[in-house]
């Protein structure tokens, strides 16, 4: 093989996933010796930062290409991937100092599983190479599993992970027999010499190889959530502790988005008008479903489930654009929702005091009564998910329907406004609740620093990105220049 | 020699069989095995192709399959007896405490 040709000083560009799987390892070492959580916690968030900052020297210091025999690639949509992986590593570390305490389930391997996590959803958002893609997914999988489920003295966090594991493994075989037929076909499991494969064996019109792309695109489908392949998510999101509640709504979700879009456009691109064609119809019923069911629901976590589940459905028509306008506002999307969605699952967070769950919908009754700051910041985020101006999340929906327009997929676009129109009823009613409804019972908030400087930060961004747009905007297409 | 085609075959119908039992077998045990088939019929077919197109890749990707196989295999029966402490059945219609 070549495998002298592996040049070792390209290893730097692996860098920061390294950083990551080292202070994971440490942290399960530290967790033998040392009894404070906090210290952990801190140790984790440390170490992101330094990988992020390792990244970030990287990519200032205009360094791209790839690594790992060319399995690895290091570029500015990749980069801008990661950096949503950061911030929801550290936001969610920061969410769950206090709540996993009052699970019970303070365990320092919890911190470790999360870098775990994600150093995957690195590799994922990196990969240029099926083999890459397929070890980072399962990474990313397997630790999100065993954090579904860390819980484990609760029959709820047991059953979600139970659900989310036989699912997750079932769509993972999916995406194993894509690959396989499509490497018998082209030869090759590179994304890019795939792509020229298809056109110089004249394979576009293949119908093998489109049946080995329809079921790599089904186990993104699992990954995304997306409708028919979503009936795991309410489960895993209702049952599993809240803080991986956020953390798997925006990690996961993003760096399927990342990878999916990676192989769409560099191995398939050629096959655009097949795929867009599969990918519309998926994504009208999962704005359908996500929506609509979303309303019947009582219990906070389940409707933000159908939420995020219709969140995917909007965020799929960057994709289906099939322009890198369209890559990049699906970039953008990624990025704002995770600020949102962080800040309202950080909100159900406080609820959570000892003795009450706070996930009901009823519970949020009269709310600004007794807490108006934690209300006024909880309807911040539903406007923002809503997809109302001056939020954040109407600049999202905002540039992604306009590059699915400029694509020429308009009719799609009135259905995906339609349908977010729709989304206002089961967003607003939680606002409702808060302000005009009598308080039930009394609420105690279960506030902490940290989680004071998550919904601080996440909300100030997501006004200021509201106001702003062009700060983010820009950066996503800076970093889709060179894709 | 056993030409290629068979092996393609061999390789779909061990699939759909995964893929059947996963969506109508009721004991979760059973259910586990049948995505191990799935797996394994991916395995089949990339040792198939990688031996017909006369490239390493396939065979590269199997060793990754398998080890995260194992993986797999150990999460999942960790994650099936937490819940069997908490909730002795392994009855798929009996696990239904997450609905709506």
């Amino acid at each position: 093989m070549e495998l002298n040709k592996l040049d070792l000083f390209s290893i730097r560009l692996i860098a920061p996933e390294i950083i990551l799987i080292s202070i994971a390892l440490i942290l399960i070492l530290l967790d033998l010796v040392i009894k404070r959580k906090e210290t952990i916690a801190f140790v984790g968030v440390l170490g992101t930062l330094t990988a992020a900052y390792v990244n970030y020297k990287l990519c200032a210091m205009g360094w791209t290409g790839s690594t790992l025999l060319g399995m690895f690639a290091f570029d500015g949509y990749a980069n801008f991937f990661k950096l949503i992986f950061y911030i929801n590593i550290i936001l969610t570390i920061f969410i769950s100092l206090r709540y996993m305490v009052l699970e019970e389930a303070s365990f320092g391997e919890y911190y470790s599983l999360i870098l775990f996590a994600t150093s995957g959803m690195m590799f994922m958002a990196s990969a240029v190479d099926l083999i890459v893609l397929y070890v980072g997914l399962e990474l990313m999988a397997l630790s999100t599993y065993i954090l579904v489920g860390i819980t484990r003295r609760q029959v709820r966090s047991n059953e979600a992970a139970l659900k989310y594991f036989f699912l997750g493994a079932f769509s993972s075989a999916f995406l194993l027999y894509g690959i396989s037929l499509t490497y018998g076909l082209t030869g090759t499991t590179n994304l890019k010499e795939i792509a020229s494969a298809l056109q110089n064996l004249n394979l576009l019109e293949n119908p093998i190889l489109f049946l080995g792309m329809i079921l790599v695109i089904a186990a993104f489908g699992f990954k995304i959530a997306l409708v028919p392949f979503h009936m795991w998510a309410p489960d895993a999101y209702e049952g599993a502790p809240t803080s991986i509640t956020s953390f798997m709504s925006i990690g996961p979700k993003a760096a399927a988005f990342a990878a999916l879009g990676r192989v769409l456009f560099d191995a398939f691109g050629p096959m655009h008008v097949q795929w867009s064609s599969i990918l519309i119809p998926l994504s009208v019923i999962t704005m359908a479903a996500g929506n609509i069911i979303a309303i019947a629901q009582t219990n906070i976590k389940r409707m933000l489930a159908y939420s995020s589940i219709a969140h995917a459905g909007y965020a799929l028509l960057g994709i289906i654009a099939g322009t890198h306008g369209g890559l990049s506002s699906m970039m953008n999307y990624m990025a704002i929702y995770a600020f949102m969605n962080i800040g309202a699952f950080a909100v159900v967070i406080m609820l959570r005091s000892k003795g009450f769950r706070g996930e009901e919908l009823t519970d949020y009754e009269g709310l600004a009564k007794s807490h108006p700051a934690a209300s006024a910041l909880m309807l911040i985020f539903m406007f923002s998910l809503t997809g109302i101006p001056p939020t954040a999340g109407f600049i999202a929906k905002f540039y992604i329907f306009m590059e699915a327009i400029n694509a020429g997929y308009t009719p799609l676009v009135i259905i995906a406004v339609i349908f977010s129109a729709i989304s206002a009823f089961f967003y607003l009613r939680v606002v409702m609740y808060m302000y005009m409804k009598e308080p039930k019972a009394h609420v105690t908030l279960s506030t902490s620093p940290a989680i004071f400087l998550t919904i601080a930060v996440t909300a100030a961004v997501t006004l200021i990105l509201g106001l702003f747009p062009s700060l983010l905007v820009e950066l996503a297409k800076m970093s889709i220049a060179g894709f | 020699m056993v030409p290629l085609s068979w092996y393609i075959m061999l390789s779909a119908v061990v699939f759909s069989i995964g893929v059947i039992g996963f969506l109508t077998r009721r004991n979760l045990i059973i259910v586990f095995i049948s995505v191990e088939l799935m797996l394994n019929a991916a395995n089949i077919s990339l040792v198939a192709f990688s031996h017909y197109l006369q490239s390493i890749k396939g065979q590269i990707m199997v060793f990754f399959i398998i080890t995260v196989a194992a993986a797999e295999a150990a999460i999942g029966l960790a994650i099936l007896i937490a819940f069997y402490r908490n909730n002795p059945t392994i009855k798929v219609d009996e696990i239904n405490l997450l609905k709506g």
